[in-house]
């Protein structure tokens, strides 16, 4: 028998937090993208944990198409980043106020 | 369900310490994500964390996520970051003192702190309202182990989300693709200035206030 469940979901709460902390303090934008996978990885972690916890393998089903929605949005955030840095030189997050009132 | 069953109560020896390890690994490779400098330091950092996790999948019976986890996460997705980190040329440091907003970092650090603070008190004192169990079918003691579970609930219950994933994944492709081209006008424009001149290709942006110490390819290549 493994560790207690809850001790798995306090593990990923944290890491939840501290990935959206680097998406709130962070200012590149690869690194805002490396911190919401971070965030997803926690979700991950916790369904993962109440698949164990609950017998039920619709968990495990479910972090399965997070990962490939996570791809996904990889490619795409990635290739707007490359879009972005080919006109502005730069992928900082506060110089893109082109759209500011 | 109750507060939190302590540490030692369930769990063998060996549990425990792949346990405790993993978090640590998983925590300092976070923290790592959010402080390194240098966004190539926080991809290596992100890989740490990946690879705990896949630890800590193993350790719940998730065998085959644990490998997924790591083929895609830390094989092509990190690996994606990487190369946009290189072809980009933006590995320089960053300066972290810098401030534009001067309220935000200090707002952040708290919202975050109470936030967590309120989902730790809740998820400890909290009554927890869970659903029946295996309503997707048992994930443990199945013939053929989790491979074989997850098999069958994506090929049966999942089926049709499992096709809507290869529609995102082919949109997703064709979207990137059609976001890193050149326009085609633009490229045989910048062919006819590479022409012209020797130095026309740094200055296939449009940008007009790029400083010019931001690294083109040329630069940190």
């Amino acid at each position: 028998m493994s560790v207690p469940g809850q001790w798995y979901l306090a593990l990923a709460a944290v890491v939840f937090a501290i990935g959206a902390l680097g998406l709130l303090v962070r200012r590149n934008v690869l690194v805002m993208f490396m911190c919401i996978e971070l965030m997803l990885n926690a979700a991950n972690l916790s369904f993962v944990t109440f698949s164990r916890m609950l017998n039920d393998i619709g968990g495990q089903a479910l972090v399965f198409f997070v990962l490939v929605v996570a791809a996904a949005e990889v490619v795409v955030g990635l290739g707007i980043v490359v879009a972005i840095f080919r006109r502005r030189r730069n992928a900082t997050a506060d110089d893109l106020h082109l759209l500011k009132g | 369900m109750h507060a939190f069953v302590p540490l030692l109560a369930t769990a063998t020896v060996v549990d425990r310490i792949v346990f405790v390890v993993a978090a640590l690994i998983v925590l300092s490779g976070a923290f790592g994500v959010v402080l390194a400098r240098n966004p190539v330091h926080a991809a290596l950092m992100l890989v740490m964390t990946l690879f705990g996790v896949a630890v800590l999948f193993v350790e719940q019976e998730a065998n085959f996520l644990a490998a997924v986890q790591v083929i895609v996460y830390a094989g092509a997705i990190v690996v994606l970051f990487l190369f946009v980190i290189m072809f980009l040329g933006v590995d320089r440091e960053e300066n972290l003192g810098e401030e534009p907003l001067r309220i935000q970092r200090p707002l952040a650090v708290g919202l975050i702190v109470l936030g967590l603070a309120g989902i730790i008190t809740l998820g400890a004192l909290g009554h927890w309202a869970v659903g029946a169990r295996s309503v997707a079918g048992a994930a443990q003691n199945q013939s053929g182990g989790d491979v074989a579970a997850l098999g069958r609930s994506v090929f049966t219950t999942y089926l049709f989300p499992f096709e809507i994933t290869a529609a995102l994944l082919v949109i997703a492709v064709v979207g990137a693709v059609v976001l890193a081209r050149r326009p085609h006008g633009a490229a045989l424009a910048e062919e006819d200035e590479a022409d012209e001149s020797a130095d026309a290709e740094t200055d296939l942006g449009l940008g007009t206030d790029a400083p010019v110490t931001a690294a083109t390819g040329e630069e940190t290549r």
